[in-house]
């Protein structure tokens, strides 16, 4: 469970050049109550999948204990699907070389 | 070769959990997923440090492949059920592992660990014991794997399949996106290679297309599979999930799995390479 004042997102940044990278990540949580911070639990068994502008399959990964995941992209437009038991989310994305995306995805 | 004898299902894997004559074997590219719970009496191939020779770049040799299998109670006789994550990649490669070594009986959990998940199987964190087999592995079956000289050779006279992402094969990524940018030291592909992801021959589960759908996205793309065909990716393991869709679903025997793949090929001095879509 996240608790009010931890920082949801994706896993740390540390030891990686975010200079030449452009990373895409997050974490996926359920959802929680409308209070305005991301604190439900974490969902450690989705899949995240990597779409290209034109719908073509990139890459996946499955979350983390911490529902977290990461991608290194190319710059550029992309979209992440969200798949776990019982639910499935899309979204549209930008990744900027230099410049982390982190999300957080909650799925109902 | 057919899905029947190469593919068993989730629920086939559920019913066959106690059966002695079954043994299942996780291979991960992320090998941390084992201990976080895994399918009941499942045990794991580390794909490095039990699948790489480790000195020199190679498969391990045919004495360490049987100490392997001994060590894992599996014996000649076994029916043997890889999965894994990352819809089946190492599982894949390991699938065509044992086929280079001659298993008998090997097949892969349709959709692996995500098909399971998805559908709220449970995994345990026990790790199983297994009493010691005496395994013996075959002589190496090189025909069903390509080398570089192979390879060079092979442009433009026969079908070379590489079954990277499209920004891997244009040269916009050196590797596949869940990765850090490394692989050979230039990027792009081998000329004449014809762009077919491995992820088009996949739902969105994990499970493989039907074989109509399959033998469309082959034939659509212009590979004709009569002449004799290579496939290729990075380091080997998704375009060994490419050999199983033609090898082992469609039935094509003449494949092979460059398992040197593009970090080989793209480390090379002087050979042909390509840009763009």
């Amino acid at each position: 469970m996240r608790t009010c004042g931890a920082t949801p997102g994706g896993p740390s940044l540390d030891g990686i050049d975010i200079t030449t990278q452009s990373v895409i990540q997050g974490a996926v949580l359920s959802a929680s109550a409308n209070d305005g911070v991301p604190n439900g639990s974490a969902i450690t068994n989705a899949h995240v999948r990597l779409l290209d502008s034109s719908g073509e399959f990139t890459a996946e990964v499955p979350t983390n204990q911490e529902g977290q995941f990461r991608f290194f992209t190319a710059p550029g437009a992309w979209t992440l699907v969200v798949l776990a038991p019982g639910a499935r989310k899309e979204m549209q994305v930008v990744a900027t070389k230099g410049v982390p995306l982190d999300l957080v995805i909650e799925l109902s | 070769m057919s899905r029947e004898t190469s593919l068993v299902t989730a629920d086939w894997v559920a019913q066959n959990l106690n059966n002695p004559k079954v043994v299942l074997v996780e291979v991960d590219e992320d090998t941390t997923l084992y201990d976080q719970g895994h399918i009941e009496g499942a045990i794991t191939f580390h794909w490095r440090n039990d699948l790489q020779d480790g000195l020199i770049r190679d498969l391990i040799s045919k004495e360490k492949f049987e100490a392997l299998l001994s060590k894992s109670g599996i014996s000649n006789d076994t029916t043997v059920i890889l999965y894994g994550g990352n819809n089946n990649w190492f599982a894949t490669y390991a699938f065509w592992y044992f086929k280079v070594y001659g298993h008998a009986d090997v097949r892969l959990l349709d959709g692996g660990r995500k098909r399971w998940e998805l559908d709220a199987r449970p995994f345990v964190t026990a790790v199983p014991t297994r009493t010691a087999s005496r395994y013996v592995a075959k002589e190496r079956d090189n025909s069903i794997r390509a080398f570089r000289d192979e390879v060079i050779a092979a442009i433009g006279k026969v079908n070379i399949v590489d079954v990277r992402s499209p920004q891997e094969f244009s040269g916009e990524l050196a590797a596949p996106a869940h990765l850090p940018q490394e692989g050979g030291q230039i990027k792009g592909h081998i000329p004449t290679a014809k762009n077919i992801p491995w992820s088009k021959a996949a739902n969105e589960d994990g499970t493989f297309k039907s074989e109509a759908e399959l033998t469309a996205l082959y034939q659509g793309a212009g590979v004709d599979l009569a002449k004799d065909t290579i496939a290729y990716c990075r380091i080997g393991e998704r375009s060994a999930f490419s050999w199983f869709v033609l090898h082992e679903l469609l039935g094509v025997n003449n494949v092979k799995n460059y398992d040197g793949s593009w970090t080989e090929y793209g480390s090379l001095v002087g050979v042909p390479v390509a840009l763009g879509a």
